[in-house]
């Protein structure tokens, strides 16, 4: 175990925890908003997916990184307006429409790839950007600012999301329609335009986070997420529908992985235990939602169409 | 349902949308088709016979509609309390596992014995792996579509934990090949075969059998009665006496019970009479306990309608693969449209509700959705606003 | 009411209309081999049936009546440009299919194994000639429906074990040899001592080829260290990445793994300028600055062969093995490096011994 506390290890495993967690942090902002106006969209694996496929071809075919986030934004959009069609519009059951987007964007995410790109090649990488004087701190300095410039992007996106849901007028009408509906209807602030908008911001978080970890990894693979885009859902409830919670759960995901994996490295975890070890996130995840639903409410409406006059 | 007499035509119609939103992802799958240079006509062609176009066809359809009708009857349970199981790949791999422990540990038991209690191993490992989200969501309030994807993580890791460890065939160890399966089972655990056929098992019947006692159970019972009670109105059956949070976890692990039976009819009823792991939960259920929740909306969330949707559903799903053989298209197409018709089912969903719901009022109403009655989840903690309750 | 379901019928069919120009666009600029290779037979019986008059043409330009053509199928779990076990085998048909007149349908992603099963049955149900179950987790379906199909030949791998049924063969590659080699060029190249494993998952042929490349590393240099990691997934890229984040962390300047995740930890290891070792197939394209090598499989070598032995009416019973000295596993060298030469001579004296029995890999 003394192996593990050497400034090498140490070091690698916060800056592999912070790197495991972006993706998680974008996807899960974004379920956010959409949670805190009352609609839970569970597809967000499906467009993560193939807005890495997105961000991924847009780079091998231009080199362009931001172009290929760009793309990954694009995508998003779009399958936030699918989303918002089928949920806000035609009320389809938030538990399952998403599965079904999910499904879709496993399938088709791989097809385009098959179709367009056959053989995985190498893509280039986000510039990594060393924060002036902070990157020269011992240790810290290499653990937090010596970092590739997306991961700056997904923490930044934090207080963003705080100040837009706790500061502006758009925020307020959010916490209105996801808390009371019928309220903030007869306020006159429209549920379905808010719920409209705040799915299309998590589609576009999500095509981000499936573009940032393609991007990341410089490859498309099918199934590249391996079901992220779930476990990011998970960590919206677990950070309570507050960005800085949100933050705090993909960081602790990020990082138990990233514990787990180099006590396997230093073979402190014996080999014939990788299953077992395998299920602590969702374990830890799984408690954490128990302390976590102890202390706080979900938005009043989540999971409920509105319709005016019921 | 049909006690109700005449079936209006507004009815039909209600009936028909999902249908007609089936077919239309299917003109969506042609369009992809013809984009990818295979020819429709031969396509949808060769999705119908394998489908339904041979007695070989329509037993595979049997066979691949099975796990989806036990799910969707779990799920039309849950439904009736108000709960959303997305848990099914879970409770199906627990089912599967505790059955093939059972069967392991008994070898020379007589198939009269044996299959019984594999059967009511699997019913055993999904209810416990159904009851666990039920108690986090009755006395925690733990969200359940939440604490079941977590525990789908979990089934799966402790699945390939025991296929590669514990209980693999020691062949695979003398070998040196390790490859994450069981030995092959009892012979007496193997589900009889129907009609001398050498594929067609008692698995369709089973499911039908659980299909008609969901149905008793949730209109001829009172434990069937509180559970809608539960799902229509929290507060109204928590005055009324009914002990709430308890029949939550019921339903929840009622709902597993049947997923857990699937994933045991699918180890005893498989071609290969093992329990093999690829490393995924799809690998072994074939994303069946997705697939059982679209069954069961099909089947506008009715035990008696998922029998029938099931049926077309699973034809959907093995024509799709006898397509992906005729025209040699990635198989990634076949996930992709599977996806495509979840979407138009669900989303076109509210149509059929509300063209049953300008019906004049009846006294049972089975395929109406609680849910509009009752925005209230069964959430412990005070209830939100009543939201202008009842319509 | 009645706008909002025109704007979403439009959206719908403007979504529909991207769908359609996404597929077909592709077809320009990539040149997709599999849609021609059954391109071919499909368009063969569409010629003859548009001139039935006299025409005499289109059975001469096909060569040959499609029904005689020897009919394969292939099964295999992952996507069929895998760059690792699926792509392995379905080059290896495309191969042979170049000496002999052969219809191939390919079924990937099969990672169902129930669905596998029913494709492995309705393919012979076809009649096709030789049916290729490509993924150990098959084996005990085949095992079931080789017997009902007495005249249709299986071949599943890898494996070593047919059964005793005539119907069916297994193959399996002997990786160890070829990881043993690797092995020996990692020890050689490494300056840290440590090299790194990015395994899957510790099962068949990931393992057979894990244990040989470290049984290398230290039959080469018995001090060195070798860290060997299974992610528990063959499919979770970023965890592949993620360790061999870890490894270079550890130390190590030389890595290998094994799976279709590894092109995860290929770009880690280009990132950090530490070596790779890729196996199953040719991985230089990955990153062509830091793969040493790749120890490829030629399946055409056992599939030629079985191929003939189920035309000339053995359809099975046998066990084949690809291993250096047959010529079925090769080490390819990445041009792009240069190994010394006296690396090379290492490697080379390596795959000697390993051949004539003097150099065991221990397994």
């Amino acid at each position: 175990m003394s192996d593990f506390f050497t400034e090498a290890v140490l070091i690698a495993t916060v800056a592999g925890g912070i790197r495991l967690a972006v993706p998680l942090l974008f996807a899960s902002l974004g379920e956010m908003f959409g949670q805190r106006s009352g609609v839970l969209n569970l597809g967000v694996d499906g467009v993560m997916l193939l807005g890495a496929f997105g961000g991924y071809y847009a780079v091998l075919k231009t080199d362009n990184v931001w172009l290929g986030l760009l793309v990954g934004v694009a995508i998003g959009v779009v399958f936030g307006l699918i989303t918002a069609v089928m949920s806000v519009t035609l009320k389809a059951e938030q538990g399952i429409s998403g599965i079904g987007i999910y499904l879709f964007g496993l399938g088709f995410s791989d097809l385009l790839f098959q179709k367009w790109v056959g053989t995985p090649l190498p893509i280039k990488a986000f510039p990594k950007i060393n924060i002036p004087v902070l990157s020269d701190i011992p240790i810290i300095g290499e653990m937090l600012f010596r970092h590739s410039a997306v991961v700056y992007i997904a923490f930044a996106a934090v207080p963003l999301s705080m100040f837009i849901i706790n500061r502006t007028n758009f925020g307020m009408k959010i916490r209105a329609v996801g808390e009371n509906p019928e309220a903030a209807d007869s306020l006159g602030v429209s549920v379905t335009k808010v719920r409209y908008a705040t799915l299309i911001i998590g589609g576009l978080l999500a095509g981000v986070a499936g573009a940032a970890l393609a991007i990341d990894l410089k490859i498309f693979q099918q199934n590249l997420t391996n079901a992220a885009g779930f476990i990011a859902i998970a960590l919206v409830y677990f950070g309570a529908w507050r960005p800085l919670g949100v933050m705090g759960g993909a960081l602790l995901y990020g990082f138990v992985n990233s514990i787990v994996l180099q006590l396997k490295t230093l073979g402190i975890i014996p080999r014939s235990w990788s299953d077992i070890a395998a299920m602590a996130p969702a374990i830890v995840t799984i408690l954490a939602l128990v302390i976590v639903a102890q202390r706080f409410k979900p938005p009043a409406a989540l999971t409920k169409p509105f319709e005016r006059g019921r | 349902m049909t006690s109700q007499g005449g079936i209006s035509g507004r009815r039909l119609l209600a009936y028909s949308v999902p249908i007609a939103s089936v077919l239309a992802a299917l003109v969506l799958g042609a369009l992809m088709l013809i984009a990818l240079d295979a020819s429709p006509v031969e396509g949808v062609k060769a999705m119908f016979d394998g489908a339904f176009g041979s007695g070989k066809a329509l037993t595979a359809t049997l066979l691949k509609a099975t796990p989806l009708l036990f799910v969707g009857v779990g799920i039309t349970i849950a439904f009736r309390a108000n709960v959303i199981n997305i848990g099914g790949e879970g409770q199906m791999v627990m089912g599967a596992l505790l059955s093939t422990i059972v069967a392991l540990n008994m070898p020379d038991v007589p198939a009269a014995i044996m299959l019984p209690a594999v059967l009511i191993a699997g019913l055993i490992g999904g209810a416990i792996w159904g009851a666990i989200p039920g108690a986090l969501k009755a006395y925690y309030g733990v969200n359940e579509i939440l604490s079941t994807i977590m525990l789908n993580v979990v089934a799966v890791q402790f699945m390939n934990y025991l296929l590669r460890g514990p209980l693999i065939d020691p062949a695979e160890i003398e070998r040196g090949t390790r490859i994450p399966q069981t030995e092959r089972l009892p012979e007496a655990a193997d589900l009889p075969f129907l009609f001398g056929s050498d594929r067609l098992h008692i698995g369709p019947l089973l499911a039908i059998a659980a299909a008609i006692a969901a149905y008793i159970l949730l209109w001829r019972t009172p434990l069937g009665y509180r559970v809608r009670a539960v799902g229509q109105n929290t507060d109204a059956s928590r005055y009324a006496g009914i002990p709430v949070k308890r029949t939550i976890v019921l339903a929840l692990t009622m709902s597993g019970a049947m997923a857990g039976l699937a994933g045991a009819v699918l180890v005893f009823g498989s071609e290969s009479h093992r329990m093999v792991t690829d490393g995924s939960t799809a690998g072994f259920t074939g994303s069946a306990g997705f697939n059982g929740i679209v069954a069961a909306l099909f089947g506008a969330l009715h035990p008696l309608w998922t029998i029938p949707a099931s049926f077309l559903f699973g034809g959907l799903l093995v024509g799709g693969n006898a397509l992906q053989r005729a025209v040699q298209v990635p198989a990634a197409l076949i996930l992709a449209l599977n996806g495509l018709v979840v979407v138009f089912v669900v989303s076109t969903e509210g149509f059929r509700r509300r063209l049953l719901e300008r019906q004049p009022a009846v006294v049972e109403e089975p395929a109406a959705e609680p849910e509009k009655e009752a925005p209230d989840p069964p959430d412990t903690g005070p209830p939100p606003a009543p939201d202008g309750g009842g319509s | 009411m009645e706008k909002r379901y025109l704007w979403i019928g439009l959206g719908v069919v403007a979504i529909v209309a991207i769908l359609v120009v996404a597929l077909s666009g592709g077809d320009d600029d990539e040149t997709t081999e599999t849609t021609v290779a059954s391109g071919e037979t499909t368009e063969a019986p569409s010629e003859t049936t548009e001139a039935p008059s006299e025409t005499t043409e289109a059975p001469s330009d096909t060569t040959e009546a499609p029904a005689e053509a020897f009919r394969v199928a292939v099964i295999a779990p992952s996507a069929q440009n895998d760059l690792a076990f699926t792509q392995s085998m379905v080059d290896a048909v495309n191969v042979v299919s170049g000496s002999v007149d052969m219809e191939i349908a390919i079924t990937d992603g099969t990672f169902i194994v129930e669905d596998a099963a029913s494709a492995i049955r309705d393919y012979a149900d076809q009649g096709y000639d030789l049916v290729i179950a490509h993924g150990s987790q098959y084996g005990g379906s085949l095992v079931e429906i080789a017997p009902d199909f007495p005249d249709v030949s299986f071949a599943w791998g890898t494996a070593a074990d047919t059964f005793g049924l005539p119907n069916v063969y297994a193959y399996e590659a002997a990786s160890d040899e070829g990881g043993y080699v690797m092995g020996v060029l990692a020890a050689a190249l490494s300056e840290s001592d440590t090299v790194g494993v990015v395994g899957p998952v510790e099962v068949g042929d990931a393992k057979l080829y894990v244990d040989g490349f470290a049984a290398g590393v230290l039959g080469e240099n018995p001090g060195a260290d070798v860290k060997i990691v299974y992610t528990g997934s063959f499919s979770d890229v970023a965890l592949a990445s993620e360790t061999a984040q870890a490894h270079a962390t550890a130390g190590a300047d030389v890595l290998t793994g094994s799976a279709q995740m590894v092109v995860g930890a290929v770009g880690v290891a280009a990132e950090n300028g530490i070596l790779w070792f890729g196996t199953q197939a040719n991985q230089a394209q990955l990153a062509p600055e830091i793969v040493v090598a790749s120890q490829v499989y030629h399946w055409e070598v056992v599939i030629s062969q079985i191929v003939a032995q189920v035309q000339a009416g053995t359809l099975g019973g046998e066990v084949f093995v690809i291993d250096l000295a047959n010529g079925g596993e090769v080490i390819e060298y990445n041009p792009g490096y240069e190994v010394p030469a006296d690396v090379v001579a290492k490697a080379d004296a390596t795959i000697a011994g390993i051949i004539d029995g003097s150099i065991s890999t221990g397994s």
